[in-house]
Protein backbone atom coordinates (compact mmCIF):
# COMPACT_ATOMS: atom_id res chain seq x y z
CA UNK A 1 0.00 0.00 0.00
CA UNK A 2 2.50 3.18 1.19
CA UNK A 3 4.81 1.26 -1.81
CA UNK A 4 2.31 2.00 -4.69
CA UNK A 5 1.75 5.72 -2.75
CA UNK A 6 5.34 6.05 -2.93
CA UNK A 7 5.35 4.87 -6.22
CA UNK A 8 3.04 7.44 -7.19
CA UNK A 9 4.37 10.10 -5.71
CA UNK A 10 7.70 9.10 -7.33
CA UNK A 11 6.50 9.11 -10.58
CA UNK A 12 4.44 12.62 -10.47
CA UNK A 13 8.05 14.24 -9.01
CA UNK A 14 10.02 12.32 -11.67
CA UNK A 15 8.15 13.63 -14.56
CA UNK A 16 7.78 17.20 -12.84
CA UNK A 17 11.15 17.39 -12.53
CA UNK A 18 12.10 16.50 -16.12
CA UNK A 19 9.30 19.12 -17.16
CA UNK A 20 11.13 21.98 -15.31
CA UNK A 21 14.79 20.97 -16.30
CA UNK A 22 13.79 20.30 -20.60
CA UNK A 23 11.03 22.41 -21.15
CA UNK A 24 9.54 19.20 -22.61
CA UNK A 25 7.04 19.92 -25.15
CA UNK A 26 5.52 16.93 -27.27
CA UNK A 27 4.88 17.33 -31.21
CA UNK A 28 2.16 14.61 -32.67
CA UNK A 29 3.08 14.63 -35.89
CA UNK A 30 1.62 11.85 -37.64
CA UNK A 31 -0.20 10.63 -34.80
CA UNK A 32 -2.38 11.68 -31.85
CA UNK A 33 -2.13 10.20 -28.66
CA UNK A 34 -4.17 7.24 -28.30
CA UNK A 35 -4.46 3.87 -26.33
CA UNK A 36 -2.84 1.31 -27.64
CA UNK A 37 -1.68 -1.04 -28.30
CA UNK A 38 1.39 0.77 -29.91
CA UNK A 39 5.22 0.38 -29.60
CA UNK A 40 6.84 3.74 -29.70
CA UNK A 41 10.51 3.24 -31.15
CA UNK A 42 13.00 5.90 -30.23
CA UNK A 43 16.32 7.25 -30.46
CA UNK A 44 18.30 6.73 -27.49
CA UNK A 45 20.85 8.63 -26.23
CA UNK A 46 20.49 9.08 -22.36
CA UNK A 47 19.01 7.22 -19.67
CA UNK A 48 16.40 10.18 -19.47
CA UNK A 49 15.23 9.08 -22.56
CA UNK A 50 11.98 6.69 -21.45
CA UNK A 51 11.17 9.45 -18.31
CA UNK A 52 10.77 12.48 -21.63
CA UNK A 53 8.25 10.21 -23.81
CA UNK A 54 6.56 8.67 -20.26
CA UNK A 55 6.28 12.71 -19.23
CA UNK A 56 4.69 13.76 -22.26
CA UNK A 57 2.34 11.21 -22.84
CA UNK A 58 -0.93 12.26 -21.21
CA UNK A 59 -1.64 10.62 -17.51
CA UNK A 60 -4.24 8.20 -18.87
CA UNK A 61 -1.84 6.62 -21.83
CA UNK A 62 1.15 6.90 -19.54
CA UNK A 63 -0.09 4.34 -17.13
CA UNK A 64 -0.63 1.51 -19.64
CA UNK A 65 3.26 2.91 -21.42
CA UNK A 66 5.77 0.26 -20.16
CA UNK A 67 9.45 0.99 -21.01
CA UNK A 68 11.84 -2.16 -22.40
CA UNK A 69 15.00 -1.92 -20.17
CA UNK A 70 17.83 -3.69 -19.14
CA UNK A 71 17.53 -5.93 -16.60
CA UNK A 72 21.38 -5.77 -16.21
CA UNK A 73 20.99 -1.73 -15.28
CA UNK A 74 17.48 -1.97 -13.39
CA UNK A 75 18.42 -4.37 -11.15
CA UNK A 76 21.27 -3.38 -9.64
CA UNK A 77 20.35 -1.24 -6.34
CA UNK A 78 17.23 -1.04 -4.28
CA UNK A 79 16.65 2.40 -5.55
CA UNK A 80 16.95 1.01 -9.17
CA UNK A 81 14.40 -2.02 -8.56
CA UNK A 82 12.06 0.22 -7.07
CA UNK A 83 12.26 2.68 -10.05
CA UNK A 84 12.47 0.22 -12.52
CA UNK A 85 9.63 -2.03 -11.31
CA UNK A 86 6.81 0.14 -9.11
CA UNK A 87 7.16 3.28 -10.85
CA UNK A 88 8.04 3.21 -14.63
CA UNK A 89 6.66 -0.46 -14.36
CA UNK A 90 9.17 -1.33 -16.59
CA UNK A 91 9.67 -4.45 -18.81
CA UNK A 92 13.25 -5.55 -18.38
CA UNK A 93 14.82 -7.71 -20.45
CA UNK A 94 18.18 -9.65 -20.45
CA UNK A 95 20.60 -8.39 -22.86
CA UNK A 96 23.77 -10.89 -22.81
CA UNK A 97 22.46 -13.54 -25.23
CA UNK A 98 24.63 -15.98 -23.03
CA UNK A 99 23.41 -15.12 -19.70
CA UNK A 100 19.78 -15.00 -21.09
CA UNK A 101 16.99 -16.92 -18.96
CA UNK A 102 13.54 -15.80 -20.94
CA UNK A 103 13.39 -14.80 -24.26
CA UNK A 104 12.67 -11.00 -25.04
CA UNK A 105 10.40 -10.87 -27.69
CA UNK A 106 8.15 -12.82 -25.89
CA UNK A 107 8.30 -10.74 -23.11
CA UNK A 108 7.12 -7.44 -24.66
CA UNK A 109 4.24 -9.36 -26.50
CA UNK A 110 3.37 -10.36 -23.18
CA UNK A 111 3.03 -7.15 -22.67
CA UNK A 112 1.14 -5.95 -25.31
CA UNK A 113 -1.17 -9.22 -24.88
CA UNK A 114 -1.70 -7.60 -21.71
CA UNK A 115 -2.63 -4.61 -23.33
CA UNK A 116 0.24 -2.28 -22.61
CA UNK A 117 1.78 -0.07 -24.77
CA UNK A 118 5.54 -0.51 -24.84
CA UNK A 119 8.65 2.30 -25.24
CA UNK A 120 11.21 0.47 -27.08
CA UNK A 121 15.04 2.01 -28.46
CA UNK A 122 15.76 -0.40 -31.26
CA UNK A 123 19.46 0.85 -31.23
CA UNK A 124 19.51 -1.21 -28.09
CA UNK A 125 22.11 0.91 -26.27
CA UNK A 126 22.89 4.35 -25.70
CA UNK A 127 24.09 6.35 -28.87
CA UNK A 128 27.39 7.52 -27.87
CA UNK A 129 29.14 8.32 -31.62
CA UNK A 130 28.27 12.06 -34.03
CA UNK A 131 25.47 9.64 -36.16
CA UNK A 132 22.23 10.19 -35.83
CA UNK A 133 21.43 6.37 -34.66
CA UNK A 134 23.20 3.28 -34.73
CA UNK A 135 21.73 0.35 -36.66
CA UNK A 136 18.46 -1.07 -34.97
CA UNK A 137 18.67 -4.72 -33.27
CA UNK A 138 16.11 -6.78 -34.91
CA UNK A 139 13.34 -6.93 -31.57
CA UNK A 140 11.50 -4.43 -32.91
CA UNK A 141 10.97 -6.70 -36.20
CA UNK A 142 9.98 -9.65 -34.21
CA UNK A 143 7.71 -7.42 -32.04
CA UNK A 144 5.83 -6.22 -35.60
CA UNK A 145 5.75 -9.39 -37.19
CA UNK A 146 4.71 -11.16 -33.80
CA UNK A 147 1.73 -8.54 -33.27
CA UNK A 148 0.81 -7.37 -36.60
CA UNK A 149 -2.30 -5.32 -35.44
CA UNK A 150 0.28 -3.36 -33.32
CA UNK A 151 1.04 0.68 -34.53
CA UNK A 152 4.79 0.89 -33.90
CA UNK A 153 4.98 5.06 -33.86
CA UNK A 154 8.25 6.16 -34.45
CA UNK A 155 9.40 8.82 -31.52
CA UNK A 156 12.26 11.28 -31.82
CA UNK A 157 14.03 13.01 -29.02
CA UNK A 158 15.87 15.61 -29.36
CA UNK A 159 18.54 17.21 -27.31
CA UNK A 160 18.36 15.19 -24.44
CA UNK A 161 21.41 14.31 -24.90
CA UNK A 162 22.69 17.34 -24.90
CA UNK A 163 21.13 18.33 -21.56
CA UNK A 164 22.38 15.52 -19.36
CA UNK A 165 25.45 13.61 -21.68
CA UNK A 166 27.16 10.86 -20.13
CA UNK A 167 29.00 11.43 -17.17
CA UNK A 168 28.02 14.97 -16.48
CA UNK A 169 26.40 15.09 -12.75
CA UNK A 170 24.58 18.60 -13.57
CA UNK A 171 22.16 18.99 -16.52
CA UNK A 172 21.68 22.44 -18.49
CA UNK A 173 18.50 23.54 -18.91
CA UNK A 174 18.04 23.39 -22.86
CA UNK A 175 14.67 22.65 -24.01
CA UNK A 176 13.87 19.31 -25.11
CA UNK A 177 11.10 18.23 -27.93
CA UNK A 178 9.44 14.67 -28.61
CA UNK A 179 8.12 14.45 -32.11
CA UNK A 180 5.89 11.53 -32.66
CA UNK A 181 5.73 10.15 -36.46
CA UNK A 182 3.40 8.61 -38.37
CA UNK A 183 2.96 4.57 -37.19
CA UNK A 184 4.15 1.78 -39.57
CA UNK A 185 3.68 -1.62 -39.41
CA UNK A 186 4.96 -4.52 -41.13
CA UNK A 187 4.14 -4.97 -44.65
CA UNK A 188 3.39 -8.46 -46.48
CA UNK A 189 6.24 -10.53 -47.25
CA UNK A 190 8.71 -7.25 -46.17
CA UNK A 191 12.40 -8.73 -45.05
CA UNK A 192 14.30 -8.37 -41.47
CA UNK A 193 16.63 -5.92 -43.48
CA UNK A 194 13.91 -3.87 -45.36
CA UNK A 195 11.44 -3.52 -42.28
CA UNK A 196 14.77 -1.86 -40.02
CA UNK A 197 15.96 0.15 -43.04
CA UNK A 198 12.36 1.54 -43.47
CA UNK A 199 11.75 2.25 -39.54
CA UNK A 200 15.33 3.70 -39.25
CA UNK A 201 14.69 6.02 -41.66
CA UNK A 202 11.18 6.77 -40.83
CA UNK A 203 12.97 7.88 -37.28
CA UNK A 204 15.51 9.87 -38.64
CA UNK A 205 12.81 11.62 -40.64
CA UNK A 206 11.37 12.94 -37.78
CA UNK A 207 14.96 14.66 -36.84
CA UNK A 208 14.80 18.49 -37.08
CA UNK A 209 16.63 20.13 -39.84
CA UNK A 210 19.57 20.84 -37.56
CA UNK A 211 20.54 17.51 -36.48
CA UNK A 212 20.09 16.12 -39.66
CA UNK A 213 22.49 18.75 -41.82
CA UNK A 214 24.47 17.69 -38.77
CA UNK A 215 24.55 14.03 -39.57
CA UNK A 216 25.27 15.32 -43.15
CA UNK A 217 28.23 16.67 -42.10
CA UNK A 218 31.96 15.12 -42.90
CA UNK A 219 32.86 13.36 -39.04
CA UNK A 220 35.39 13.87 -37.54
CA UNK A 221 38.57 11.79 -37.76
CA UNK A 222 41.89 11.79 -37.34
CA UNK A 223 42.80 11.98 -40.98
CA UNK A 224 41.14 15.56 -41.23
CA UNK A 225 43.72 17.33 -42.63
CA UNK A 226 43.33 20.56 -40.31
CA UNK A 227 43.88 18.79 -37.25
CA UNK A 228 47.49 17.32 -38.27
CA UNK A 229 49.53 19.58 -36.82
CA UNK B 1 -1.86 58.96 -4.09
CA UNK B 2 -3.57 60.60 -6.82
CA UNK B 3 -0.53 62.48 -8.06
CA UNK B 4 1.72 59.39 -8.12
CA UNK B 5 2.73 58.99 -11.68
CA UNK B 6 3.21 55.20 -11.34
CA UNK B 7 -0.32 54.45 -9.92
CA UNK B 8 -1.83 56.53 -13.31
CA UNK B 9 0.58 54.85 -15.35
CA UNK B 10 -0.82 51.38 -14.28
CA UNK B 11 -4.64 52.65 -14.62
CA UNK B 12 -3.54 54.08 -18.15
CA UNK B 13 -1.93 50.88 -18.95
CA UNK B 14 -5.23 48.90 -18.22
CA UNK B 15 -7.17 51.43 -19.65
CA UNK B 16 -5.70 51.03 -22.70
CA UNK B 17 -5.71 47.03 -22.45
CA UNK B 18 -9.25 46.65 -21.33
CA UNK B 19 -10.54 48.85 -24.11
CA UNK B 20 -7.92 46.40 -26.88
CA UNK B 21 -9.97 43.42 -24.98
CA UNK B 22 -13.06 44.80 -25.87
CA UNK B 23 -12.12 45.59 -29.67
CA UNK B 24 -10.54 41.41 -29.92
CA UNK B 25 -14.21 40.34 -28.65
CA UNK B 26 -16.28 42.16 -30.94
CA UNK B 27 -13.97 40.88 -33.75
CA UNK B 28 -14.09 37.37 -32.73
CA UNK B 29 -17.87 37.68 -32.10
CA UNK B 30 -18.29 39.39 -35.58
CA UNK B 31 -16.23 36.92 -36.97
CA UNK B 32 -18.37 33.80 -35.57
CA UNK B 33 -17.70 30.60 -36.22
CA UNK B 34 -15.27 31.29 -39.28
CA UNK B 35 -11.69 30.51 -38.17
CA UNK B 36 -10.05 33.98 -38.68
CA UNK B 37 -6.10 33.42 -37.65
CA UNK B 38 -5.75 36.98 -37.49
CA UNK B 39 -7.96 37.94 -34.38
CA UNK B 40 -7.30 34.61 -32.85
CA UNK B 41 -3.83 35.96 -33.04
CA UNK B 42 -4.81 39.47 -32.19
CA UNK B 43 -6.52 38.06 -28.71
CA UNK B 44 -3.44 35.67 -28.24
CA UNK B 45 -1.12 38.87 -27.99
CA UNK B 46 -4.16 40.74 -25.70
CA UNK B 47 -3.76 37.98 -23.54
CA UNK B 48 0.21 37.87 -23.52
CA UNK B 49 0.22 41.60 -22.57
CA UNK B 50 -2.35 41.31 -19.63
CA UNK B 51 -0.12 38.64 -18.43
CA UNK B 52 3.10 40.51 -19.22
CA UNK B 53 1.68 44.06 -17.13
CA UNK B 54 0.66 41.53 -14.43
CA UNK B 55 3.94 40.54 -13.58
CA UNK B 56 5.81 43.77 -14.34
CA UNK B 57 3.14 44.95 -12.03
CA UNK B 58 4.13 42.80 -9.22
CA UNK B 59 8.31 43.00 -9.27
CA UNK B 60 6.93 46.51 -9.20
CA UNK B 61 4.96 46.42 -5.74
CA UNK B 62 8.21 43.84 -4.83
CA UNK B 63 10.65 46.85 -6.04
CA UNK B 64 14.11 46.62 -6.95
CA UNK B 65 14.54 42.63 -5.88
CA UNK B 66 11.18 41.77 -7.73
CA UNK B 67 12.35 43.23 -10.71
CA UNK B 68 15.65 41.77 -10.40
CA UNK B 69 14.17 38.71 -10.44
CA UNK B 70 11.41 38.77 -13.10
CA UNK B 71 14.53 39.88 -15.37
CA UNK B 72 16.92 37.20 -13.89
CA UNK B 73 14.11 34.52 -14.80
CA UNK B 74 13.11 36.22 -18.24
CA UNK B 75 17.61 35.82 -19.42
CA UNK B 76 17.43 32.07 -18.05
CA UNK B 77 14.22 31.36 -20.02
CA UNK B 78 15.51 33.47 -22.79
CA UNK B 79 19.58 31.52 -22.72
CA UNK B 80 17.84 27.82 -22.56
CA UNK B 81 16.02 29.18 -26.29
CA UNK B 82 19.27 30.59 -27.38
CA UNK B 83 21.48 27.97 -26.32
CA UNK B 84 19.39 25.28 -27.55
CA UNK B 85 19.65 26.39 -31.49
CA UNK B 86 23.54 26.75 -30.77
CA UNK B 87 25.62 23.87 -32.27
CA UNK B 88 27.73 23.15 -29.00
CA UNK B 89 28.33 19.63 -28.47
CA UNK B 90 28.89 17.57 -25.79
CA UNK B 91 32.35 18.85 -24.98
CA UNK B 92 31.09 22.29 -23.81
CA UNK B 93 29.01 20.89 -21.09
CA UNK B 94 30.50 22.58 -18.61
CA UNK B 95 30.81 26.13 -20.20
CA UNK B 96 26.78 25.44 -20.55
CA UNK B 97 26.40 25.02 -17.25
CA UNK B 98 28.46 27.93 -16.13
CA UNK B 99 26.70 30.19 -18.44
CA UNK B 100 23.03 29.09 -16.61
CA UNK B 101 24.21 28.38 -12.73
CA UNK B 102 27.07 31.16 -12.64
CA UNK B 103 27.62 33.76 -15.32
CA UNK B 104 23.54 34.37 -15.18
CA UNK B 105 23.23 34.99 -10.97
CA UNK B 106 26.59 36.54 -10.80
CA UNK B 107 25.44 39.18 -13.65
CA UNK B 108 22.09 39.81 -11.89
CA UNK B 109 24.00 39.93 -8.26
CA UNK B 110 26.06 42.59 -9.46
CA UNK B 111 23.44 44.35 -10.68
CA UNK B 112 21.65 43.85 -7.17
CA UNK B 113 24.70 45.61 -5.10
CA UNK B 114 25.06 48.44 -8.26
CA UNK B 115 28.37 47.50 -8.70
CA UNK B 116 28.11 49.78 -11.91
CA UNK B 117 32.32 48.97 -12.43
CA UNK B 118 32.05 45.34 -12.90
CA UNK B 119 28.66 44.68 -14.25
CA UNK B 120 29.38 46.42 -17.16
CA UNK B 121 32.16 44.51 -17.97
CA UNK B 122 31.46 40.99 -16.36
CA UNK B 123 30.47 39.31 -19.31
CA UNK B 124 31.90 41.27 -22.31
CA UNK B 125 35.36 41.01 -20.67
CA UNK B 126 35.77 38.48 -18.14
CA UNK B 127 33.37 35.35 -19.69
CA UNK B 128 34.80 36.83 -23.41
CA UNK B 129 38.15 35.41 -21.73
CA UNK B 130 37.19 33.03 -19.71
CA UNK B 131 34.76 31.03 -20.86
CA UNK B 132 36.98 29.89 -24.23
CA UNK B 133 39.50 28.79 -21.50
CA UNK B 134 37.18 26.69 -20.07
CA UNK B 135 36.20 25.01 -23.48
CA UNK B 136 39.69 25.22 -25.06
CA UNK B 137 40.63 22.84 -22.27
CA UNK B 138 38.75 20.23 -23.04
CA UNK B 139 40.84 19.43 -26.13
CA UNK B 140 38.10 19.48 -28.52
CA UNK B 141 38.90 21.31 -31.67
CA UNK B 142 36.29 20.95 -34.03
CA UNK B 143 34.08 24.07 -34.51
CA UNK B 144 35.53 26.00 -31.98
CA UNK B 145 35.40 29.18 -33.26
CA UNK B 146 31.30 28.73 -33.55
CA UNK B 147 30.74 26.97 -30.55
CA UNK B 148 32.59 29.71 -28.18
CA UNK B 149 31.11 32.66 -30.71
CA UNK B 150 28.01 31.11 -30.02
CA UNK B 151 27.84 30.69 -26.40
CA UNK B 152 28.96 33.98 -25.87
CA UNK B 153 26.70 35.96 -28.34
CA UNK B 154 24.09 34.11 -26.31
CA UNK B 155 25.51 35.29 -22.75
CA UNK B 156 24.96 38.85 -24.24
CA UNK B 157 22.11 38.60 -25.74
CA UNK B 158 20.14 37.29 -23.28
CA UNK B 159 21.54 38.01 -19.86
CA UNK B 160 23.77 41.11 -20.47
CA UNK B 161 21.79 43.22 -22.74
CA UNK B 162 18.76 42.13 -21.13
CA UNK B 163 20.05 42.75 -17.43
CA UNK B 164 20.71 46.51 -18.42
CA UNK B 165 16.43 46.70 -17.99
CA UNK B 166 17.09 46.33 -14.16
CA UNK B 167 20.37 48.33 -14.21
CA UNK B 168 18.28 51.34 -15.19
CA UNK B 169 17.35 51.25 -11.42
CA UNK B 170 20.79 51.87 -10.18
CA UNK B 171 21.22 54.77 -11.78
CA UNK B 172 21.17 58.33 -10.03
CA UNK B 173 19.37 61.32 -11.61
CA UNK B 174 19.05 64.48 -9.82
CA UNK B 175 15.82 65.04 -8.85
CA UNK B 176 14.12 61.40 -10.06
CA UNK B 177 15.21 59.48 -7.05
CA UNK B 178 12.62 56.86 -6.22
CA UNK B 179 11.56 57.07 -9.24
CA UNK B 180 13.77 54.66 -11.22
CA UNK B 181 10.84 52.38 -11.98
CA UNK B 182 9.23 54.74 -14.14
CA UNK B 183 12.61 54.83 -16.69
CA UNK B 184 11.98 51.02 -17.31
CA UNK B 185 7.76 51.32 -17.80
CA UNK B 186 9.13 54.07 -20.29
CA UNK B 187 11.32 51.59 -22.07
CA UNK B 188 9.05 48.75 -21.96
CA UNK B 189 5.85 50.84 -23.28
CA UNK B 190 7.73 52.19 -26.23
CA UNK B 191 9.38 48.82 -27.13
CA UNK B 192 6.15 47.39 -27.22
CA UNK B 193 3.73 49.69 -28.78
CA UNK B 194 6.39 49.94 -31.06
CA UNK B 195 6.19 46.65 -32.38
CA UNK B 196 2.28 46.38 -32.04
CA UNK B 197 1.82 49.84 -34.14
CA UNK B 198 4.49 48.89 -36.43
CA UNK B 199 2.31 45.60 -37.00
CA UNK B 200 -1.22 47.36 -37.59
CA UNK B 201 0.52 50.36 -39.66
CA UNK B 202 1.14 47.34 -41.61
CA UNK B 203 -1.78 45.74 -42.08
CA UNK B 204 -3.49 48.84 -43.00
CA UNK B 205 -0.89 50.56 -45.36
CA UNK B 206 2.17 47.49 -45.49
CA UNK B 207 3.45 47.45 -49.13
CA UNK B 208 6.93 47.52 -49.79
CA UNK B 209 8.96 45.34 -47.61
CA UNK B 210 12.06 46.33 -45.75
CA UNK B 211 14.19 42.77 -46.02
CA UNK B 212 11.95 40.27 -47.60
CA UNK B 213 14.64 37.66 -46.80
CA UNK B 214 14.37 38.43 -43.16
CA UNK B 215 11.00 39.06 -42.09
CA UNK B 216 8.49 39.05 -44.46
CA UNK B 217 6.44 41.01 -42.17
CA UNK B 218 8.20 43.99 -42.22
CA UNK B 219 7.25 46.71 -44.37
CA UNK B 220 8.61 50.74 -44.79
CA UNK B 221 5.15 51.86 -44.45
CA UNK B 222 5.18 49.73 -41.24
CA UNK B 223 7.69 51.37 -39.99
CA UNK B 224 7.84 54.24 -40.38
CA UNK B 225 3.87 54.37 -39.46
CA UNK B 226 4.98 52.35 -35.93
CA UNK B 227 7.99 54.60 -34.96
CA UNK B 228 6.31 58.32 -35.82
CA UNK B 229 3.33 56.89 -33.54
CA UNK B 230 5.94 55.21 -30.97
CA UNK B 231 7.59 58.51 -30.75
CA UNK B 232 4.70 60.48 -30.17
CA UNK B 233 3.31 58.45 -27.42
CA UNK B 234 7.03 58.29 -26.03
CA UNK B 235 6.76 62.24 -26.36
CA UNK B 236 3.56 62.38 -24.55
CA UNK B 237 4.91 60.09 -21.48
CA UNK B 238 7.54 62.63 -20.97
CA UNK B 239 5.85 63.05 -17.30
CA UNK B 240 6.92 59.85 -16.09
CA UNK B 241 10.77 60.39 -17.32
CA UNK B 242 13.24 62.40 -15.95
CA UNK B 243 13.68 64.33 -20.00
CA UNK B 244 11.42 66.98 -21.64
CA UNK B 245 8.83 66.40 -24.12
CA UNK B 246 11.68 66.71 -26.87
CA UNK B 247 14.14 64.34 -25.00
CA UNK B 248 11.44 61.77 -24.34
CA UNK B 249 10.66 61.91 -28.00
CA UNK B 250 14.24 61.31 -29.18
CA UNK B 251 14.90 58.57 -26.33
CA UNK B 252 11.86 56.77 -28.05
CA UNK B 253 12.90 57.36 -31.86
CA UNK B 254 16.10 55.93 -30.34
CA UNK B 255 14.56 52.77 -28.70
CA UNK B 256 12.45 52.51 -31.18
CA UNK B 257 15.02 51.94 -34.33
CA UNK B 258 17.18 49.64 -31.89
CA UNK B 259 14.01 47.59 -31.30
CA UNK B 260 13.14 47.19 -35.00
CA UNK B 261 16.74 46.36 -36.17
CA UNK B 262 16.78 43.70 -33.15
CA UNK B 263 14.31 41.84 -34.51
CA UNK B 264 15.31 41.96 -37.68
CA UNK B 265 18.89 40.54 -36.51
CA UNK B 266 17.16 37.96 -34.49
CA UNK B 267 15.15 36.86 -37.36
CA UNK B 268 18.26 36.66 -39.12
CA UNK B 269 19.54 33.90 -36.63
CA UNK B 270 16.02 32.12 -36.61
CA UNK B 271 16.12 32.08 -40.51
CA UNK B 272 19.16 30.85 -40.43
CA UNK B 273 18.05 28.13 -37.55
CA UNK B 274 15.28 27.09 -40.00
CA UNK B 275 12.75 27.82 -37.05
CA UNK B 276 10.05 30.23 -37.23
CA UNK B 277 9.86 31.19 -33.07
CA UNK B 278 12.51 30.90 -30.55
CA UNK B 279 10.33 28.58 -28.70
CA UNK B 280 7.03 27.22 -27.03
CA UNK B 281 7.03 28.78 -24.04
CA UNK B 282 3.51 30.19 -24.10
CA UNK B 283 1.41 27.95 -26.58
CA UNK B 284 0.95 29.96 -29.54
CA UNK B 285 2.92 32.84 -28.88
CA UNK B 286 6.49 31.61 -29.12
CA UNK B 287 8.96 32.20 -26.98
CA UNK B 288 10.27 34.29 -24.15
CA UNK B 289 13.05 35.56 -27.09
CA UNK B 290 10.44 36.05 -29.52
CA UNK B 291 8.65 38.75 -27.14
CA UNK B 292 12.10 39.97 -25.76
CA UNK B 293 14.06 40.43 -28.94
CA UNK B 294 13.42 44.67 -29.21
CA UNK B 295 13.81 44.98 -25.81
CA UNK B 296 17.21 43.43 -25.89
CA UNK B 297 18.61 45.66 -27.97
CA UNK B 298 17.32 48.82 -27.26
CA UNK B 299 17.48 48.05 -23.02
CA UNK B 300 21.66 49.08 -23.22
CA UNK B 301 21.51 51.45 -25.88
CA UNK B 302 18.92 53.48 -23.50
CA UNK B 303 20.56 52.90 -20.21
CA UNK B 304 23.94 54.49 -21.74
CA UNK B 305 22.21 57.40 -23.02
CA UNK B 306 20.74 57.86 -19.77
CA UNK B 307 23.39 57.40 -17.73
CA UNK B 308 25.34 60.19 -20.16
CA UNK B 309 22.65 62.48 -19.69
CA UNK B 310 22.12 62.54 -16.04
Amino acid sequence: MTRRLVAKVAAVAVTAFARVVTGVRPNWVGVLPAPGPRVYFANHASHGDFVLIWTVLPPALRRRTRPVAGADYWQKDRVRRFLGRDVFDAVLIERGRAARSADPVGRMTAAVDDGSSLILFPEGTRNMTEAPLLPFKAGLFHVAAQRPDADLVPVWIENLNRVMPKGAFLPVPLLCTVTFGAPLRLEPGETKAAFLARAEAALLALAPPATAARAARPTLSPTRPANTP
Amino acid sequence: MTDDPTLTLFAGIGAVLVVASLIGAVLAWRAGDTPNPAIENLNARIKAWWVMVAAIGLAFLAGKAGVILLFAFASFAALREFLTLTDTRRTDHLALSLSFFVVLPVQYYLIWIEWYGLYSIFVPVWVFLLLPIVVAVRGDTRDFMERVAEIQWGLMICVFCLSHVPALLTLEIAGFDGRELLLIAFLVIVVQISDVLQYVWGKLLGRRKVAPSLSPSKTWEGLVGGVASAVAIGAGLWWITPFSPLEAAFMALVITLMGFFGGLVMSAIKRDRGVKDWGRMIEGHGGMLDRLDSVVFAAPIFFHLVRYGS
